[in-house]
């Protein structure tokens, strides 16, 4: 069988305006994992050899190179690691292809998203470690903050291109608008 | 103006869609009366004051829940999720 080869969504795309660096990232395989009614305790049993459990609602956690990313009601996305059986315990489902993953880090960040994001992006609100699913613009996204001025954020592969264009434009005006 | 997500937080509005009247999540028995699917279906009070309704947290979490707020201060009175109601 002829070995077929995975590509991103942007080619691993890259850009730095003023100190602030937007870059795509290979975020490898992605599972959504959606506990059957009442199983949320086993499933994060059952992932702890991972290094951490099911997410509690609006946040994530990293270890070694994996992640988890609570994404909406009663539903996480396990990021970069092989999923463990959850047979009989949740409905996992491969979503690799389907997404496209985005770093944004930098001076500029939470400006930037501050004029796509519905949501209170101070520190306070929205703390590092926490993730949400708001909207970039109109199209989804979970969004997470890794750091005090940076974020990884999903987006559906098919709007990859307008999502980079959009936060390209408010970091190139935000930069224009300053110098 | 701004819905409480009793999963998300206070979010923005926009982030949600607008089904209707708490009614529709009263479904009547099956055994019940005509009268009582066409009040169920199209007979809405129009309350000047509390009302409940049901609305979707559509660019958020994807969980349907129960509104209620005031229709005269315009005050949000709080949240709950429609899958923890009994029986929905
Ligand atoms: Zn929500």
């Amino acid at each position: 069988m002829p070995e077929l080869i995975a590509k991103t969504a942007l080619a691993g795309k890259k850009l730095v305006v003023a100190g602030t660096t937007l870059a795509e990232i290979d975020h490898g395989a992605v599972r959504s994992i959606a506990p059957y009614p009442g199983q949320e305790l086993a499933v994060g049993q059952a992932l702890l050899p991972l290094g951490f459990g099911f997410p509690a609602v609006n946040s994530f956690a990293e270890k070694d190179g994996a992640l988890i990313a609570w994404a909406g009601r009663e539903q996480a996305f396990l990021i970069g690691a092989d999923c463990p059986d959850l047979g009989g315990l949740a409905a996992v489902t491969d979503q690799s292809g389907g997404w496209v993953s985005l770093s944004l880090q930098g001076p500029l960040a939470v400006e930037a998203l501050a004029r796509y994001v519905p949501m209170d992006m101070r520190l306070a609100a929205f703390p590092v470690g926490a993730a949400a699913r708001t909207p970039l613009y109109h199209m989804s996204m979970v969004l997470m903050r890794v750091a005090e001025d940076g974020f990884r954020l999903m987006l559906f592969r098919s709007m990859a291109r307008t999502a980079w264009h959009e936060i390209e434009v408010a970091l190139k005006t935000l930069a224009a608008r300053a110098a | 103006m701004r819905i409480p997500c009793p999963l998300c937080g206070s979010r923005d509005r926009r982030e949600f869609y607008y089904y209707g009247s708490e009614d529709y999540l009263k479904r009547p028995s099956d055994q019940g009366s005509i009268d009582d699917l066409d009040n169920q279906l199209f007979l809405r009070d129009n309350p000047a004051g509390v009302t409940r309704d049901v609305w979707y947290h559509e660019a958020g979490c994807g969980a349907w829940m129960v509104v209620t707020r005031n229709t005269v201060s315009h005050e949000v009175l709080g949240s709950e999720l429609v899958a923890k109601k009994k029986g929905a």
